[in-house]
Formats: C-alpha cells, structure tokens, sequence
C-alpha cells in the first residue's frame, strides 16, 4: 500500500497506510475530542466523542475506529459534528452522578472539560440514578459506579496494555457496570492492583484512595523519578501537594522503558518515607542500649575505631556492604572510602540476589 | 519468540512482563521453563517443568537435539564463535533420554523446544534469579549463552541473553564498583593501569591490588576474627542472607558493626552505630535498570530529623579519616567522578538525562547510548566463547528424612524483608507467608488449605499457612522471604556458587509436616 490524499477541513492532506481518522488529524493539528480512545489499544468506538462527518456517509463517523481511505472527505469541525458531540457529553452528565465540587478528579476530567467546552450549564435529560454502591474496601483504588460513563478505558488497559485480564464490561442496558471477574470488588478478582485503570480513567469514577483530600491537580507538582523497587526501573511522575508530600504517583506517558505504564509497588507503595519508624538521629549502642547521639560523635567513633582497627590488624580487617537499593553516587562514594581511605577492596552488595 | 527460564515476571517485573504478554497477544510465542505453573504459564505455548536445579541438564539437552538434528545456526557459529568442538563434545553426552531422566520431563519435550527454537526466526532469553541462584549458578548462566549462541540468537533486538535485576539498583551498584575486585566501571583493582588512574584521580598512593571478600567470606571471617569491623549500608542481611541462625551468629561475633540505614531492621539490632541515612525522595541521583539504562531520581523533601544523604555521611568519615573530597552533591560525584572514571559512562551527564535515561555503553556526549550489546555479532571481548558445563545437582537434595525441595523467590505485593512495602499498606494485598505445596502432597499429608503446618530443614523450622495450590509440582514446596518468623531464609542452605558466591536460595531440602 502506498500513502494517499484525503481532503481534511477543506484542505488535502497525505496519510500512511493504517491511520485513523484520528490519527491523520492529529498530525495535521487538528484537536477532535476523544473519551474513550486508548493509545496502543484497539479503538472501540464506545463513546462517540470523536464523531466527525464524512462525505457520502448518511450518519457521523467515529474518528478514531475508522481508517482513512483514499479521497476521503472529512469535516471535524461543522456545526452538526459539534451538536452530535454537545448532545453526547449531555448524556453522559445525565447518567450517573457528576458533581464535581466533591470529586477527587475535579480540574483534572475529561468530562468536565467537555462540558466546559460546550457550555453546558444545565442537563436537559432526567438523571438516570446508578444504582451500584461505590468499592471503598481495599486502601489503594475506589471505584466510584456513579461517575463511570462506561468509556471501557479501564478495560482496554487491563486487558490489552498491561494483560491482566481482570475487568471487562457486564451486565447490558441501563445496567450495564465493568465488572472484576464475576462483578466482584477488585479484591476478590483476579486484580493485581497495578493501577492502570486508575491512570487511564478519564473522570472520577477510579481514583486513588491514598491520594483522596491530599490537593487539588492545580496545586500540584509534578516531579519526574524513577521507582525504587525493582529493576525495571520505570518512570513515575510524583504528584506533589502543597505541603511537600507525595498525593500519588502515576507514570510517565511515553517515557522509557515503562511507556506509562506501572505496577502495584511504584504506582502505591511510596508513603514508606513518611513512616513514624524512619532513623532520625545518629545511635550509639551502650550497655546494649541505643542512645541518641549527635552527628559529630557518631561519625568520630567510627572512624577512630576503622583507624586503631586498621593500624592494628591491617585494612583488610574492615569489609562493607553497599546498598543496591540506594543511587549509584552511594555506591561510588562507599567503595571510593573503603579503596581510598581505608585501603581496602573488602566491598561488596548483594549483587548476587 | 522468547524462552523465559528462571523468571517470575508478572511478579518480580510486572511492568517488563507487561510487555512480554503484549508480544504474546501480538503473535510472539513464549516457552516458559520453570517448575512452577507460574502466571505467565497461562500465556506460554509450551510449560516446560523442569526439576528444581537441573537447568544444565535441560539446555544440555535441547543443544544436543539441535546439534544433533543439525537444527542450529552454522554460518553464526562459524563466523563469530570459538570452542563448538568442546561445547558439541559436551552436549552430546546429554541425549534427550538422559536429560530428560534429570529434569524429570519427556524426551519429547526436550526435541519439541530444540525444534521450535530453531524454527524461530530470533529468540529472546530472559532469566533471573532461578538461574543464578545455584551452586551452579555460573555455569547456568553460561549454559544459557551457549544455547543462544548455538541458535545465532545474538547482536540482534530481539535475541540475547537476558537477565533481569532483582532490585532497582543493582547493576548500579555493580557499575560503580560496589564489588571486590574492579573500581567503577568494571576496571579490575589487579591491572595496575587501572590502579594508576584511580590513584591519581583520588589522590591516593598504593590502592589495594588484590581483590576484596565476597559478602558470605566477610561473615564467615566475623566470626574466624580476620575481619573485625563490618559497615553495613541498606541491607537487611539477618533476612536476606541463607540461614538466619548461622547470619545471626555471625553478626554477634562481629567486633564493631556500622550500619546505615532508613529503619531499623533486623540487622540493626546488632550494630554499634546506627546512621540514619536519607530515603528515595530525599536526595538527587541516579538508578541503573536492568537494561543498563541511567535513570534520575529527584529529590522531592527533606530527610526526617538529623537523617543525612548517604554520600554525605561517607564524605565526612573521609574527611575525619584525613582525607577532603571535593564533590558535594550527588550531580557534582556524577559528572565530576563517576563519569570521568568510568568510560563506558562517559557520555552521561546530568544535563543529558533530565527526561529519559540513556543506556551504557554511552561513550561521549554526542554518543546516543546503546540498546542492545554485541551487535551484529560482535562480542565485546572479539569472538563468542562457547563454554560447555556439565550439570551438578544442588548441594542438598531430598532423601528419606527431608523428602521436599524448598525453592524461594519474590511475591508480587511485597518487597524484600518489607521495610518499604510493610510501611506502605501492602500488608492489606499480603498479609502473611505461606508455604506453597501441591494438591497431591496436600491430599497424601492430610493438609488443608490454610491450615498451619511446619517446615523444617536442617538449618531451623517454623510454622506456616499452607497454600494448597496447582502452581506447584508434587515434592516442592515455594516459599518466599518477606516475613520475619517465616522467612524462608531461616531454612535455606547457605552454599554458594564457587566463583560468584552467589548463595543457593533456589533448593534446599525440607520436611512438611502436619500438626
Ligand atoms: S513500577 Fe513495578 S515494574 Fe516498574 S520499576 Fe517499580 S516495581 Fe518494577
Ligand atoms: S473516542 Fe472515538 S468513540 Fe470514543
């Protein structure tokens, strides 16, 4: 296959063979709205958000499920492709519960965006009630039924980016829920607690519960670092609250090597830095006891013990043990001690485990 | 295609098997060797069970079948490898009969992985620590090589020799020299060009020249007296290292014993001096993951109380020791030292990695890091070495009075001995240890789900929940090494590889047994 022409807004644009409607949009500049459009997933066509008109297509045209064809001709900005898609958020705010003065995603929801955007000011539908109470019972994901508007976003990454397969859509209808293995709370399923369906939750309707009433999105920063488990070593962005502490953590979209994705450990097991147990003054051992000691006293006895040590029994009396969780300037900084100072190459960490 | 040996993924690199499964879901077909069902069984074409420490005799096997089907890649072996003669000596004393007899799994078994091996186009090998933690843990890993090399599978993206690091920072830590016989970037401490440099840029006169102790002969020598005085920084040995009755004793013979830490731990308890040293978050820095891949690590807030960067604390013992360091920041040791020092680290910088990290080999500043190793066919130190090994079996099998083997590893929702993940709420996802066991053993012991049982080995025992499970062969029992009273470690058999001391968590031999 080779590249060809379609005519975009009026004006005639090159595509490769395989793009979406979505997709050539999107490299010309061209912004169409989306909910449920995953990157790296296959488009389910589930929202209707991305319609677009094409010409000699009686109804609209869910950009993002539709491969360009030769000649194709689109309009993404009409006015019948924005009544579509004002009529859909309309829908969508009826269904369910959406009120954001208490939601955790409130400044950071695609919904609500939409409906700025639209100026939607009231919901001229009646509010179908949701008639499935919220999971609260485990300390890391709530998911809240009342404010899913059904994208299937969550179900895309469980299944198709991370491969958990633990979610899917159930139930049909007005009833219609997504569901962890036979509709039980993530809990009892076959969840792994990876978080990615929290990360591509467009609304509030998956939010993480560590970070509930910790800061609005606007107030945060976002600061970029590496997990510190295991050797994957995969990017996450900190979410920095006004006082300094860590609201939650989500990954970096597109970074090496994770590409936005996390596990259960880098996405919620952060807070062990805040614990009441952290050292927080130099010890010394007496009598068998600890006692609290300055900096300026622990450091003299240690190293007047490693140079009577030495001058008696030699440097090699002296071994150590670097830490392979810590950053590589400790380890440098710990084997140029013992080689340099202590003048021994009795160095090692658990390189082996 | 990928050959998975050895590897619990979906749990001790979720996000790397992530990608795996999506290769999987894409086409790619997976063979998995292991003697668990582990989770990404349910996504191989073929589970190969293998016994609990007979990886040798398995690779041995399939590298017969594939020498002698004449199924291997002859233009690769010829062109860029040497010693095919010894290695096809080797295997073939390995026929499929006698392998499969050592592995416990059919010979045709053993012919069917050869043959889909070599009908794949590339393969790519993944291992962690079910290959390396055995007596025979380097010849494992070797066996390894020899097979992809046999197959051509190297210097390709798709290819290699995998391994995948346990901890975040481990292959940091080995590039920096935390290992007794080479400086920062892998520069042995016995050449003494390498001694000249590292003088001149420290500042030093006669560095040591003979290589240092391994951890284990560091413990053992706590307690002959040859070493007095042990500076233990981060880890968490009274339950990481292999028998914790034998750690511990070695611990308390110690004369003097630094430790340097977030927590207090096990291992603190028998310390003279506690340092409390910052956290993840709490200083500037640089991780190295498994692909080689230089990461920054920001810092976000202040450690608590009198809490101090930990390079910090090693610079003041230099300086109380008479010596002054002039890198104070974590940046300053990188791109002043560390990448000064260490030429394959030369082209990274700080400036260079604020967003994604780059993998070494990275050699000057306008070098783009290096993927993958030994492209097309070009191995580092010239041509491949094949290196046949024969298959030893672990130090300690089953007999009549310990009739299981113990294999050990990680768990999904917790970390290690827990100091991070226990302070995290992971609790809620683990709450406690269980001996893993099988249906059958089960069914013959009288054993129920979560019922309390005991295992013992010759080293201690403990009771634990049973967990009754498919995922474990008759005659094994899993078990990993997160909690305290029943950490696996209280049972493991500290031997170790002879060449990398690396211990043998992955087979002992124990009993079960029912209340
Ligand atoms: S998020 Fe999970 S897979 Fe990624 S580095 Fe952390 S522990 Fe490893
Ligand atoms: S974004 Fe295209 S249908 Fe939802």
């Amino acid at each position: 296959m080779t590249t060809g022409t379609i005519r975009l807004n009026g004006n005639d644009v090159e595509f490769e063979p395989g793009q979406s409607i979505l997709d050539v949009a999107r490299d010309n500049g061209i912004d169409i709205p989306t909910l449920c459009y995953l990157k790296g997933a296959t488009p389910t066509g589930a929202c209707r958000m991305c319609v677009v008109e094409v010409a000699g297509a009686r109804s609209l045209i869910a950009a993002c499920s539709t491969p360009v064809t030769d000649g194709m001709e689109i309009l993404t900005d009409s006015e019948r492709v924005h009544r579509a898609r004002k009529l859909n958020v309309e829908l969508l705010l009826a269904s369910g519960t959406h009120n954001c003065l208490t939601c955790e995603a409130n400044g950071n929801c695609r919904l609500q965006d939409l409906a700025y955007h639209y100026g939607i000011t009231d919901i001229p539908f009646s509010i179908t009630p949701q008639p499935y109470p919220t999971e609260t019972d485990n300390p890391f994901i709530i998911r809240d039924f009342t404010r899913c508007i059904l994208c299937g976003r969550c179900v895309q990454a469980c299944n198709e980016v991370v491969v958990n397969l633990a979610i899917s859509y159930g139930y049909r209808g007005a009833d219609s829920k997504i569901v962890a293995g036979t509709d039980v709370p993530y809990f009892e399923s076959d969840c792994v607690f990876c978080g990615q369906c929290v990360e591509v939750c467009p609304v509030g309707a998956l939010v993480e519960k560590k970070s509930r009433y910790m800061g609005r999105p606007w107030d945060m920063k976002k600061v970029r670092t590496t997990c510190p488990y295991c050797g994957v070593g995969c990017q996450l962005w900190l979410h920095i609250n006004k006082e300094g502490k860590i609201a939650k953590v989500t990954a970096v979209e597109d970074g090496a090597p994770n590409k936005g994705r996390l596990c259960v450990k880098g996405r919620f097991a952060y807070d062990f830095i805040y614990s009441e147990d952290r050292l927080t003054t130099p010890l010394i051992k007496e009598n068998g006891e600890f006692r609290e000691a300055s900096w300026d006293e622990a450091l003299d006895l240690v190293a007047e013990k490693f140079k009577e040590l030495k001058e008696i029994y030699g440097p090699d009396s002296i071994a150590g043990v670097s830490c392979a969780r810590s950053i590589n300037e400790d380890s440098y900084q710990m084997q140029k001690l013992f080689r340099s100072v202590i003048g021994t190459n009795n160095i090692d960490h658990c390189a082996r485990t | 295609m990928f050959l998975c040996i050895g590897t619990n993924m979906t749990e001790a690199h979720p996000v790397a098997a992530t990608f795996l499964k999506n290769a999987v879901l894409n086409g790619a077909e997976l063979i998995v060797v292991d003697p668990r069902k582990q989770p990404l069984v349910s996504f191989a074409s073929l589970h190969v069970p293998i016994k609990v420490g007979s990886d040798i005799a398995f690779l041995n096997g399939v590298m017969n079948v594939l020498i002698t089907d004449d199924l291997y890649d002859r233009e690769f072996v010829s062109s860029c490898c040497v010693g095919f003669e010894e290695l096809k000596a080797k295997v073939l004393e390995y026929p499929p009969k006698k392998a499969a007899e050592l592995c416990g799994i059919s010979e045709d078994l053993i012919r069917e992985v050869a043959h889909r091996l070599a009908a794949a186009e590339s393969c790519m090998l993944c291992y962690t620590l079910g290959i390396t933690e055995h007596t025979c843990g380097k010849n494992n890993v070797m066996s390894t090589a020899n097979l992809q090399m046999l197959l051509g599978n190297m210097g390709m993206e798709c290819g290699g020799v995998n391994p995948l690091r346990g901890q975040n920072n481990v292959q940091g830590a080995c590039d920096m020299g935390a290992l007794p016989n080479v400086f920062p970037g892998y520069q042995a401490v016995t050449n003494p060009d390498a001694r000249a440099k590292f003088e001149k840029a420290w500042g030093v006169k006669n560095l040591p020249d003979k290589n240092g102790l391994m951890i284990p002969q560091m413990m053992e020598g706590l307690v002959d007296g040859t070493v007095k005085a042990f500076y233990i920084f981060g880890e968490n040995l009274a339950n990481s290292e292999p028998d914790i009755a034998k750690v511990e004793h070695e611990l308390s013979s110690a004369e003097f014993i630094v430790c340097q830490d977030i927590f207090p731990t096990e291992t603190t308890r028998f310390a003279d001096v506690i340092f409390p040293a910052a956290a993840w978050c709490e200083d500037d820095g640089t991780f190295t993951n498994s692909e080689r891949r230089v990461n920054r690590v920001r810092k976000v807030s202040e450690p608590p109380g009198m809490a101090k960067p930990n390079w910090w604390i090693f610079r003041e013992l230099a300086k109380r020791m008479g010596h002054e360091w002039s890198s104070a920041s974590s940046q300053e040791l990188w791109d002043n030292e560390v990448s000064v020092l260490a030429p394959s680290l030369a082209g990274i910088k700080y400036k260079r990695i604020e967003n994604d990290g780059l993998q070494w080999p990275c050699t000057n500043e306008d070098h783009p890091g290096t993927c993958f190793l030994h492209q097309d066919g070009c191995f580092t130190c010239g041509l491949g070495q094949f290196n046949p090994v024969d298959w030893t079996p672990p130090a300690e099998v089953p007999d009549d009075e310990y009739p299981f083997v113990l294999s050990t590893g990680r768990r999904l929702y917790q970390y290690h001995t827990r100091t991070q993940t226990g302070r995290s709420g992971m609790d809620f996802l683990l709450p406690e240890e269980t001996a893993d066991i099988s249906p059958a053993d089960a069914r013959k012991l009288g054993i129920d789900h979560d019922e309390i049982i005991k295992v013992r080995s010759r080293r201690g025992a403990f009771e634990v929940k049973a967990n009754v499970t498919e995922q474990i062969p008759p005659g094994m029992v899993w078990m990993a090494f997160h909690f305290r009273d029943t950490c696996a470690n209280w049972l493991t058999n500290p031997v170790y590889d002879p060449d990398t001391m690396t211990a043998e968590y992955k087979a002992c031999a124990v009993t079960v047994e029912k209340l």
